[in-house]
Formats: structure tokens, C-alpha cells, sequence
């Protein structure tokens, strides 16, 4: 069924479906706020027990300072922000990709490169679950971004952080789905290397600038981008997930639980 | 004793097939010993327990086994004749030390005048089977591991050569017999009771000695050429089954002999102090000089499995830079106290 | 003894695509050798492939090639369930398996609105630092043997025989535990437990003993490390190396101290230790110290460890909320994140999984320039990558 209700059994009255997406933070860090994310079609969700309204995750101090001076340094380069849980997610023009980093690495001292990866944002194709009570991880069919929003199908984002400050950026940028090419981070981080390797192999984005850019995981030979959503799974074309059973029955029961029985446990469901 | 009239073609056949059959005895009691129980121990494991029953001692007949039923694998690119050669080479070096090493007063192959040179100079000859095994695997790293013991194995034999002069200085002969008739019938200030063991003044060319022949055999910390953990067997990588046997054969056969050279040389030999009779001598002689060179090879297979790896140029280092100085000084040493005593 | 002295030659990037037809700029032409070092290769702990063209015993250019073990982990995540997943990610660094699920188990709380119990954390916490232990055990051991030493390879896997058994006995695994839940862990410790931990730590603590007197201070082993391998603090951090290798560098950098806070950490006390250098040696004495300050901490935490449930409550079959979170960990090698995107079904949409060994190995084709090939081996040893780490 397209409309998956992730709902929380604790709360039953989840009547209330607004068209945008919320999130809630009781988490253990200090923001105990909802967070806000960029939405063009949004998916369903519960609301908290205290059906609070919507509101943009306010940005802490220091995510507050490295947003100022991201601002400051790049301009209007800097096309949204939001924060996650703590981090502070910042989408920057495909442009100032390379001047972002450059930015990171010298103003705000961010001198350790985390990753750099890659996003597609299509939907993914249904999955094995033909209707009932299957519970298949589907996914939603309409096509939402996540923090930070996005302006087509494929992103890259990157991680840096700073060994003497103790803060970090999440920089995403958007690709041109026709022509996917972004610039390469090789000169400012010099471990963008294989990232970006990597990021090319599974998504088809294109690094321009960079030394090599060739397969790092799989054969020369390959063909397809494996990490695109239309990239088919081998595994699920043979065989459809199974859902959360318990493959095995219980000792001395005759049919195998399925799908509620199973509860968190659903290891019996693996498949290869 | 009973008098046997035989041609000495007959006592020389016998007396080398009685070597032919000494060297894998040898170099699988040293093995079994050693490599399996002792290392075994030293590394907080057993070894094998199950073959044989005590201690699984049959296994050391087992492995010499193994390898012969095994199949005989050439590299396709290999130069077969070489290849085949090469471990030919290394058992005969061996063999051909083994033929001056004392066992009993008459208990020796061929008391050559000269013994000692000959040993050593024969022992050298296992380079010109290590390159050819590294040259004809057609492998890169046998290539490597062949280079690297060439470079090793001259460079040590000095520092053996000269560990062994200081010896031959004080006891006026270079024939092996001889040197252990100096030890025999020396006396320590004129305390004749356990004759005069090199080892007590010579302390400096006995440690020289043993780092030299650690290095000689290519064992930690100078087993660059066979670095387990880079080159996997080094020049050794290609051969299998007999072959390797051979290999193996002639590493721990000249360990044999090299710990036998060292106990004579250093630690009497077959003298047993106390007992001059010629024909109990005999008899115990060998069991003696057993028991001497297994307490050398305890001692080198020791440091083998305790220290780490010396890299190429160290080990080049230490050889040049601080064992030849130190055997050149204990040379000069002995001559000092020679002639002034 | 001599220390490697990089000769000072400007490595032309085009290095990279061509190993085979590189320029290289030798007066002599001697023809230089192109060695593969892999992917079955003792050195090379699992499937690497390390492309060296060498001139003589000197590197002139290493190329390493990995994907051996590629499981396409990012793609698995994308179609299977939360609890299915923990079952996979145990096995991207399989020696501290524990380790690895935690960062993403803490991401689906987070994103779930739920916070495990105290005494649920405070476990989880003890089961990794034991996950660390065992894995540094294994480095203390492995090093020497990679540089010749054949013994401490045993005294490592002896001692951390010890500490398997206790995760064992906790978790039911060995290697692949499994143990954590969305909301806590599977199961209490069992009786005696605590007991025997203690115990445990005491003979973890003389092992590392052993390990100061029979590797760290052999003077032959300080030959073969020291001046190998220097990493420079800043460039590290350009590639991404992290853990005890960044530290070893002199960056005073610990995620369970600098971080955001997770688990028990915050109420630890418990020192971070670098070393100047970014040698070889260096990165084998941080471990050494590491060990033992992970083994001070699991009697602390022993001491503190709070009673309580050990799971919260959720509900039966996880549906996490759509948004996405990061969370990154100081795992024993390395940090290790989840930048985990959910759009509200009992699956991820996207896992990036951000693993150590894959930076720390981006760094070879630099750090292995101009060394010697036993030294390839050492620095290999020191930089201690996993292979599922790597290729995920």
C-alpha cells in the first residue's frame, strides 16, 4: 500500500496526518526541539504524543558560528541549513563546492576529512512485498529530500570536522542529474581521493579534477553505477524479501511465526 | 675390540653412509626438538602430542615423510635444470662440513690438516645453490629473498672466519682433531680437570661465532632472505614436496653441523674430561658431542624465536661495522696473550 | 642503525593512473620492478593488493587495490529491517564486532526518540572497550610477528582468548555477538560476570607487561620501527586517518572525550594518549597504552555499573521516523560512523557507512614512497586496517 504509516504502537491516536514531515528529537543530546527538513511531496508520520507543531531545530552556538561564517565566507553560495541531532547540514551551490572546502579547511580549521559520498534521492523500485501485511521494507514512493532539502535527484555530501575545535560541517551540494560533474575536493583534502573514487563507482558522479578517477571497489570492467536506486539488487531479483518471518518455527509449533510474531527479532528473515 | 680386516674403500663407504644418514637424522631431531617442542613451549602451546604417543616424537619421522609422497611441482617458467640443481647444491654443502666434524678420537671421516678452513670454506658453497634456487623459481620474490641472502651470507662469513682464528691461534692447529686435543690436554693454571675449553678464553669469538652462524643459516634475527611474513619462504617459495625437503634438509643439517662445529671448536667436542681410554672414548664420544651441540642449538634457536627481524641494511651494518671490528680486536687479543704467555 | 631517509623526489600524480608507464626519474635506468604484494599475501592482513614498483628494495610508487572483500554493505542496508541490519554490520570490522553496531544502533534511537537504559549503556560501553582490548591484543601480537618476532603473536591470541570468553559469556558470541537492540541489549550479564572481568582485566594488564618488556622495549624492534612511517599530524588528518594512528601523530583527539557524548563515556575517567612522533613505533605504543587504559576503564565502569532494565520501551516491530542523523564513534580502529537517512519504514532509505581502515589505507601511495620493502611491511602492521573494514 503506497501510504506506510510509520506509527509508533505506544501512541494510538496518530489521526492526525499532516503533509509535512517531523521529526522528533527527544534525544540525548541537548536539543529537545522538533527538527525542520525540506519537503515537495511529504510522506505521512505520526506526531509525538504531544502533537507538537512543526518547528525548525534550532541551531546551537557553535553550529550557529560555523553557519555565520559559512555565510559570511561563501555568500549566497550557501542555499539552505538545518540541523541534525547536533550537526549542522549545510547545501552549497555546485559552484562553491571546492571553495566550501577550502573554507572549511582554512577558516573554520576543519582539517580532518571524514567522507565524502554520494545520495539518490528516486524513490526505490518496489520491493519484493506484494500488498497484505508483508511489512516489506518499502520504501515511500514519492520522492522527499532530506535535511537541507535538494534540488534533483543526486547529491554529494561530505563530512569534515576539526581535531583542535571539536565541531564539524555536513556540506551537501546538488548534481545535474544529466550531467552529473562536481568538483573535486583532491586539492584541499587530499583523502578525497578514494571517496570521491568511490562516490564516482557507485553513483556516477563525475570529480573534475581529480588525478584518477577510476573503480576502487569492483572490476575494471564493470558496468552500471551500483548504488543508483535503479541499480537492481541480484539477491532481491531472485528472491523477493521474504518480510520479517521467522523462517524456523518455534519449538513446537508447527507454521513459522510471521510478520508480528516475529517482533524485533527477525533474524530467522535473513536472507542472503 | 674386535679387529676387522677391511679395505678403506669399504671404511670410507661406510664411514659416508653413515653421514648420508647422520644429516636427516640430525636435521629432523633438531627440528622436532626445537622447531616443534621447544618453540612450541616457548610460545605457550604444545607442539604435536598425538603421533608417537610421548610427545608426539614420531612426528619428526612423519614430516620427513610428508614431504617425500608429495607431488613434484616446477614453476612453468622455471629453469629446470637449475631449479632441480639448487637444492642438490645446498645438501651437498652440507654433507661436505660434516666430514671433518670429530665425533670420537677415532671417529671422523677424514682428519683433514687443514679442517677448519675446509669447513668453512665448503659451508659457503650453499650461496651458489641460494641464488640458483632464487634465479631459477622465475618468482620476484625468491628473486628478492636469493639477492638479499647472497648479500647476507658473504658478509657473514668473515665474522665467522675471524671468531674462529682466535682459536686456531691458541691452539697452534687448524685440524679439527687437533683443536680438540688442545682442549683436551690444556689445563686452566695449571688445573687439569676438565682441560681447557676454548669457550673460557674465547668467550668473545664464541658469541661472535653463534651471531655468525645464526646469520650463515638465515635464521631470526637474519632471516631477511626467508622473512616469513614478506617474502613467504623467499628463495625457498617455489620449491615443494622432496625438494623442499632438501631445502629444509640442509638448512637444519648445517645448523647440525655448525652447533657440532662450535662445540668442538669452543666446548671440546667429544672429550670427555677424565677419561683418556681410546676405545671408551669412542663410544662415548658421540653421545657427548650430542650432548654439547644440542646446548649450542638450544642456544640459537632461542634468540631465533625470540627476537624480531633485523632489516637489510642493519643487518649489513652489524656485520661490517661491529662484528669484524670485534673479531679483528679479539684476533689481536689472543696473539697478545699467546705470545706473552 | 640506520633510518630511512625518503629520497626527495616530486611524485608526478599521473603516478596513480599508470603505475605501469610512469616516468620515473632515475639517472641510472636499472629497470625497475613491478611487485604485487597480494592479495594473498601474509603481510597484507586479508584480501590487499598492494602494487609496488620498486627500484631495487627502495619503493618508488605503491598502489593500493582493494575490493576483494566488497560486500556492497550500502546496498544491503537499503533492503533490510533495522534488527537485520545490526546482523550485517557486525561484520565490517570483525575483530571488535561489538564495536560496530553501536554507532548504528544509536542512530536509530536517536532518530526513534529513545534513549537506552543506564545500566543498558553502561554495558554496551564495557562490551566495547572489551571489544577494543581484544583487538588491540591481537595488534600487540601481530606486529611483532609481522617484523620477525613469531612469540608475542601467541601471547597476544592467548590473552585475548581470555577476553573472547567473556563476551562470549555475555553475549553468546564470540565474534559476531549481535547483542544490541534498538532501545537497549538483548540480555542481562549473567551471574559471576562481573566477577570474572575483573579477573580478566588483572591478566590483560601483565600481558601488556609482557608485551612492554618483549617487543616494545627490544632493541631490535625499535630498529625496524622507529623512523618508520612517519605520519605528520596535519597530513593524517587531511586523509582522514583517525584513531590510534592520528594520535600517535601528536592530535590529541579521542571521540569518546571530544565528541558529541554516547554511552557511559561522559561519566569515565580516562586519559587519551599520544605520542610526537607518528612513527611506526609510535602507533604500536599508543596501542599499548590504549589496552591498558581500556582495561582501567572496564573496572571502573564495573565499579559504577548501575542496576536497572536493560531495555527501553519500543515497540514490536521498528519503524524508525523519517529524518537522518550522524554519528560517528572512536572505535579501536578508527572512527567509525553512520550518516543514516530514514523515510519512516522499518528500513533506511541510505547508509553511508564511514569506516576507518578505508582512510587509513588511503594514505599508503604517500606514506610509502622511498621506503625500503621490509619497511612496506612494518607501516602495514602499524596502520592496522581490517579488510571488511576497508571494503565494507
Amino acid at each position: 500500500m503506497p501510504d506506510e504509516t510509520p506509527s509508533e504502537e505506544t501512541t494510538p491516536e496518530e489521526t492526525t496526518e499532516e503533509q509535512v514531515e517531523a521529526e522528533q528529537a527527544v534525544a540525548e543530546t541537548d536539543e529537545a526541539a522538533a527538527a525542520d527538513l525540506a519537503r515537495e511531496d511529504a510522506d505521512t508520520t505520526a506526531a509525538e504524543p504531544t502533537e507538537e507543531q512543526v518547528a525548525p531545530e534550532p541551531l546551537s552556538e557553535t553550529e550557529q558560528q560555523i553557519l555565520d561564517r559559512l555565510e559570511q565566507e561563501l555568500g549566497d553560495a550557501v542555499i539552505e541549513s538545518a540541523s541534525i541531532f547536533g550537526t549542522l547540514v549545510v547545501r552549497v551551490q555546485p559552484d562553491a563546492w571546492r571553495r566550501a572546502a577550502e573554507v572549511s579547511r582554512n577558516a573554520l580549521e576543519c582539517d580532518y576529512l571524514s567522507f565524502v559520498a554520494g545520495i539518490d534521492w528516486q524513490p526505490a523500485p518496489r520491493e519484493g512485498g506484494e500488498g497484505g501485511e508483508s511489512s516489506a521494507p518499502v520504501q515511500p514512493t514519492e520522492m522527499t529530500f532530506g535535511a537541507a532539502g535538494s534540488a534533483g535527484r543526486f547529491q554529494v555530501f561530505a563530512y569534515v570536522q576539526s581535531t583542535s575545535r571539536n565541531w564539524g560541517v555536513t556540506l551537501k551540494t546538488d548534481v545535474d542529474e544529466a550531467a552529473p560533474l562536481v568538483q573535486s575536493w583532491v586539492p584541499v583534502y587530499p583523502g578525497a581521493d578514494w571517496h570521491e573514487r568511490e562516490c564516482w563507482e557507485m553513483f556516477g558522479v563525475a570529480f573534475g579534477g581529480h588525478p584518477s578517477l577510476r573503480h576502487i571497489y569492483l572490476p575494471s570492467e564493470f558496468e552500471g553505477h551500483p548504488l543508483r536506486k535503479d541499480f537492481p539488487l541480484l539477491a532481491r531479483e531472485v528472491k523477493p524479501w521474504p518480510g520479517l518471518v521467522d523462517v524456523e518455527p518455534m519449538p513446537g509449533d508447527d507454521t513459522p511465526a510471521e510478520g508480528e510474531g516475529a517482533g524485533t527479532e527477525a533474524e530467522g528473515g535473513e536472507e542472503a | 675390540m674386535i679387529a676387522i680386516d677391511v679395505g678403506w674403500g669399504t671404511i670410507l663407504a661406510l664411514k659416508t653412509l653413515v653421514v648420508l644418514g647422520l644429516i636427516p637424522l640430525g636435521a629432523l631431531i633438531l627440528g622436532y626438538v626445537f622447531l616443534l617442542k621447544m618453540m612450541s613451549h616457548m610460545q605457550s602451546r604444545l607442539g604435536p602430542m598425538d603421533p608417537g604417543g610421548f610427545h608426539g616424537w614420531y612426528q619428526l619421522i612423519g614430516d620427513g615423510l610428508k614431504f617425500l609422497q608429495k607431488e613434484d611441482i616446477m614453476p612453468a617458467q622455471a629453469d629446470r635444470r637449475v631449479f632441480a640443481l639448487a637444492p642438490a647444491v645446498v645438501v651437498v654443502s652440507t654433507f661436505l662440513v660434516f666430514l671433518v666434524i670429530p665425533t670420537g678420537p677415532d671417529l671422523i671421516v677424514k682428519d683433514l690438516e687443514v679442517g677448519v678452513f675446509y669447513a668453512l670454506a665448503v659451508s659457503s658453497l650453499s650461496v651458489i645453490g641460494v641464488l640458483m634456487a632464487g634465479w631459477a623459481s622465475a618468482n620476484k620474490f625468491a628473486l628478492l629473498g636469493a639477492l638479499r641472502a647472497a648479500a647476507q651470507l658473504i658478509a657473514y662469513e668473515l665474522p665467522l672466519l675471524l671468531a674462529v682464528v682466535g682459536v686456531v691461534v691458541q691452539a697452534n692447529t687448524m685440524s679439527l682433531q687437533g683443536i680438540v686435543g688442545a682442549q683436551q690436554n690444556g689445563a686452566i693454571f695449571g688445573w687439569e680437570l676438565i682441560g681447557n675449553p676454548f669457550i673460557l678464553t674465547q668467550f668473545v669469538g664464541f658469541a661472535l661465532f653463534l651471531v655468525a652462524a645464526q646469520a650463515e643459516l638465515t635464521q631470526t634475527p637474519f632471516d631477511m632472505p626467508v622473512a616469513e611474513s614478506e617474502l613467504v619462504s623467499g628463495y625457498m617459495v617455489e620449491y615443494t614436496g622432496f625438494r623442499f625437503l632438501f631445502f629444509f634438509i640442509g638448512e637444519f643439517g648445517t645448523a647440525f653441523a655448525f652447533a657440532a662445529l662450535a662445540a668442538t671448536l669452543f666446548l671440546g667436542g667429544w672429550a670427555i674430561p677424565g677419561v683418556d681410554d681410546v676405545g671408551l672414548a669412542n663410544v662415548l664420544g658421540p653421545l657427548v658431542l650430542f650432548a654439547k651441540l644440542m646446548a649450542v642449538a638450544f642456544l640459537m634457536f632461542w634468540v631465533r624465536f625470540t627476537y624480531p627481524r633485523l632489516r637489510e641494511d642493519q643487518l649489513q651494518a652489524v656485520a661490517w661495522k661491529y662484528l669484524i671490528p670485534i673479531g679483528l680486536a679479539n684476533i689481536l687479543v689472543t696473539g697478545i696473550f699467546k705470545v706473552a704467555f | 642503525m640506520t633510518t630511512t631517509n625518503r629520497p626527495p623526489m616530486e611524485v608526478d600524480p599521473r603516478i596513480y593512473r599508470h603505475l605501469a608507464d610512469a616516468q620515473v626519474n632515475v639517472e641510472l635506468d636499472t629497470g625497475d620492478m613491478i611487485l604485487n604484494l597480494g592479495p594473498q599475501h601474509p603481510a597484507t592482513h586479508g584480501t590487499l593488493r598492494l602494487v609496488v614498483r620498486l627500484d631495487g628494495e627502495r619503493v618508488v610508487a605503491a598502489d593500493p587495490v582493494i575490493g576483494y572483500m566488497h560486500r556492497g554493505y550500502e546496498k544491503l542496508t537499503e533492503v533490510r529491517s533495522y534488527p537485520q541490519i545490526t546482523t550485517l554490520i557486525n561484520r565490517i570490522d570483525w575483530l571488535s564486532s561489538f564495536a560496530n553496531e553501536v554507532p548504528f544502533i544509536h542512530g536509530a534511537e536517536q532518530l526513534m526518540g529513545v534513549e537506552a537504559p543506564p545500566r543498558a549503556q553502561y554495558i554496551r560501553t564495557i562490551l566495547t572497550e572489551l571489544s577494543r582490548i581484544a583487538t588491540f591484543l591481537l595488534f600487540l601480537g601481530e606486529m611483532g610477528l609481522q617484523v620477525g618476532a613469531l612469540t608475542p603473536a601467541f601471547y597476544g591470541f592467548r590473552d585475548r582468548e581470555h577476553v573472547l570468553n567473556l563476551i562470549e559469556a555475555a553475549t553468546g558470541g564470540r565474534f559476531h555477538p549481535n547483542f544490541n537492540r534498538i532501545g537497549g541489549l538483548k540480555d542481562d550479564l549473567p551471574w559471576g560476570w562481573v566477577a570474572e572481568t575483573r579477573n580478566t582485566m588483572k591478566v590483560v594488564l601483565d600481558g601488556c607487561n609482557d608485551f612492554d618488556d618483549l617487543v616494545a622495549r627490544n632493541e631490535i624492534f625499535e630498529a625496524r620501527t622507529k623512523g618508520i612511517g612517519i605520519i605528520p599530524g596535519d597530513v593524517g588528518a587531511g586523509y582522514g586517518v583517525s584513531g590510534s594512528n592520528l594520535r600517535a601523530s601528536g592530535v590529541d583527539w579521542d571521540l569518546r572525550r571530544d565528541g558529541k557524548p554516547y554511552l557511559a563515556y561522559p561519566e569515565l575517567d580516562f586519559k587519551v594518549w599520544t605520542h610526537p612522533d607518528g612513527d611506526s613505533f609510535a602507533r604500536y605504543w599508543v596501542r599499548l597504552q590504549e589496552t591498558r587504559e581500556a582495561a582501567r576503564m572496564v573496572v571502573q565502569m564495573l565499579d559504577q555499573l548501575p542496576s536497572g532494565p536493560i531495555m527501553a520501551k519500543v515497540p514490536r516491530i521498528i519503524k524508525v521516523p523519517a529524518g537522518e542523523t550522524w554519528v560517528e564513534t572512536e572505535n579501536p580502529l578508527g572512527q567509525m560512523g553512520y550518516y543514516v537517512v530514514s523515510k519512516g519504514a522499518i528500513g533506511p532509505f541510505r547508509v553511508k557507512i564511514r569506516s576507518a581502515s578505508f582512510s587509513n589505507v588511503s594514505i599508503l601511495p604517500w606514506l610509502l614512497r622511498g621506503v625500503y620493502v621490509p619497511d612496506v611491511i612494518t607501516i602495514l602492521a602499524s596502520l592496522y586496517f581490517i579488510l571488511g573494514d576497508i571494503d565494507r
